[in-house]
């Protein structure tokens, strides 16, 4: 007999970062090898399981940041405290490389929470003597949404960054506006050879690729990771299925070619 | 090596595997059918091989000997995780051609699709023999034969009706000696499969993106009523969904449990936040049929459905697959002519 998968480990949880009210980064024991990209299931004993992708790698631990949004998710907000026990699985699905991204030119387009999977790329990237042809854009929805702040302080040293939000009272300092709308103003020496990676919610995808495309983007240069329900996370429970592709072990990075053929 | 038996010489085989092995075959339940007073043929564990119901296809697979229709996965105390058990008895399934084919799919999706084994799947799967019974006619909306699932030899004996007696081949070593101990006589059998079923169906090689959100699917958003009965019956379909329970009102004990799961249901996609795919009942029987004669093989390298006609006779809205099948045929032919 092969060994369960369906069996979760325990892990402990370190420390917990309270970004704002419903999203919160919870940092788990796991020691083992993890990507970018990656994702984890957290298995609530009695209420349920979800998916959920990593946002940071250490040496003994690694970081989920969840938003609060359902049963899981919700019982985890409202029990966990640091020192807590609790049960993990994976992690699963392919990831990202980050050293693919090391030569040459790339824009990283991020909406929201989706900056989880984006982050370890990014903190790659900083290692990097020279990133200044790295351009990352993360958005939020507002100011308080706004996700990973000491990070960005430590990023816009490294990478050509831009941080928006979607709307922000008057007086915000701050870049305000869709992702879309900072996409057109960056220096992008060679468009056709310059790589992308865009994460976040569809529509976003969708007319980031746009506007890419609109600056002679190759799309061959485009990679995106998606999400779907999951029951498993290793291509099983059929849930994540879209044509002939499974989220959980075909993605959940895809390459936007192969993407775009897949329709729910 | 193959034998003829009479009904007694059957029955002392039969009773001898008994012994060793547990029994899961098609009987019918009186009156426990959809409707007052109708039947439904369905897999259970029988002890007298007159319950074997042999001159009808079963309402249901055999599928819950591998993925039962709910299963306990762990048994949750307030800190430990814990298997739950099953019968470790091993089990013959006594199944057609169409149902052996279908297990093949099966072991390719909990099995082979992906880096790991489903290790419920496989524990099931290690104690189960599969004995062929031979088919003599077409089944009711049937068309195995177009889809290749009218015979298989995968089997570790097979099982046939032949005149007042019974002529077997068995394959697997460890069945030879009950049959040669009971038989009347050896002579060399195969097992019966039939070479025209009721529907013809012709399947397209490939399909335009276009397929996917065509018109053709607009007519199930009119006439399905997304029951999931097709997927329930389906011997080749092997979603599932975890659910989670407690028992006692302190919520310290519980289960994890896994139920099997139908893409044509409510719910199916749904994730937390809200976000749901596939709204309509169209897209989702495009969803279903494209894996069923499309997708899955574009993975796999052969077709899921094995044409077994059952999600066509247990349709409430009269939704024959064999048609589907048919018409998408034609919509690929249309909108390749259209190019």
């Amino acid at each position: 007999m092969s060994k369960n998968e369906y069996l979760p480990f325990s892990s402990k949880l370190q420390d917990l970062i309270k970004h704002n009210d419903a999203e919160w980064t919870f940092r788990f024991t796991y020691v083992g090898p993890c990507k970018p990209g990656q994702f984890f299931m957290v298995s609530v004993p009695k209420v349920g399981e979800s998916p959920i992708s990593v946002s940071g790698i250490g040496e003994d631990y690694v970081d989920l940041t969840i938003r609060k949004v359902g049963k899981v998710t919700d019982w985890l907000f409202e029990n966990m405290k640091p020192g807590d026990g609790l049960f993990l699985r994976g992690p699963y699905g392919n990831g990202f490389d980050p050293e693919m991204f090391a030569d040459g030119e790339l824009i990283i387009v991020a909406g929201g929470s989706a900056v989880s999977p984006i982050r370890g790329v990014v903190q790659y990237l900083c290692t990097l003597p020279d990133a200044s042809d790295k351009h990352v854009i993360t958005g939020f929805k507002n100011p308080d949404e706004i996700l990973f702040r000491d990070d960005l302080k430590v990023w816009k040293d490294h990478v050509d960054l831009t941080v928006t939000v979607d709307g922000a009272p008057e007086g915000y300092e701050g870049n305000i506006g869709m992702v879309t709308k900072y996409i057109p103003l960056l220096e992008v020496k060679d468009i056709k050879k310059c790589k992308a990676i865009v994460v976040g919610p569809p529509p976003m995808i969708k007319f980031s690729i746009i506007e890419l495309v609109k600056r002679g983007f190759d799309e061959e240069n485009v990679w995106i990771s998606d999400s779907r329900r999951m029951c498993c996370g290793m291509g099983k429970c059929g849930h994540c299925r879209i044509n002939s592709k499974y989220v959980c072990i075909d993605g959940p990075v895809f390459k936007f070619t192969e993407h775009r053929a897949l329709i729910d | 090596m193959g034998y003829r038996m009479d009904r007694t010489e059957w029955k002392a085989v039969f009773d001898e595997l008994g012994k060793t092995y547990r029994l899961f075959a098609p009987v019918r339940k009186i009156g426990e059918g959809r409707f007052t007073d109708v039947d439904v043929i369905r897999y259970d564990f029988v002890e007298d091989p007159d319950e074997i119901v042999w001159d009808e296809r079963s309402d249901y697979s055999f599928k819950d000997s591998l993925i039962p229709l709910s299963e306990t996965m762990f048994f949750f105390t307030e800190d430990q995780v814990k298997e739950a058990s099953i019968d470790e008895r091993p089990v013959i399934v006594f199944l057609r051609p169409c149902d052996l084919n279908a297990v093949k799919r099966l072991d390719q999706m909990y099995m082979d699709n992906g880096p790991d084994n489903d290790w419920f799947y496989e524990r099931r799967r290690n104690k189960i023999s599969f004995a062929l019974m031979g088919c003599d006619r077409a089944c009711e909306n049937s068309f195995c034969v177009d889809m290749g699932a009218n015979k298989s030899d995968e089997y570790a004996f097979s099982i046939d009706m032949e005149g007042d007696g019974f002529v077997s081949d068995v394959k697997d070593e460890k069945f030879v000696k009950a049959f040669a101990d009971h038989a009347g006589s050896e002579q060399a059998v195969e097992p019966h499969y039939i070479t025209e079923s009721e529907y013809h169906v012709e399947r397209p090689e490939d399909v335009p993106l276009s397929i996917f959100n065509d018109e053709m699917w607009d007519e199930y958003t009119r006439r399905c009523i997304n029951c999931g009965r097709c997927n329930f019956v389906c011997p080749t379909c092997t979603c599932f969904t975890t659910q989670d329970v407690f028992y006692t009102d302190n919520g310290r004990v519980g289960e994890r449990r896994r139920v099997n799961a139908s893409c044509m249901v409510d719910g199916y996609t749904d994730v937390a936040g809200g976000l749901q795919f596939r709204k309509t009942n169209g897209e989702r029987m495009r969803f279903k049929v494209l894996h069923k004669v499309y997708d899955f093989r574009k993975r796999f390298g052969y077709d899921m459905c094995v044409g077994c006609g059952r999600c066509d006779s247990v349709c409430p809205e009269y939704i024959s697959f064999a048609n589907c099948i048919n018409k998408l045929n034609r919509r690929v032919e249309e909108l390749e002519a259209e190019k």
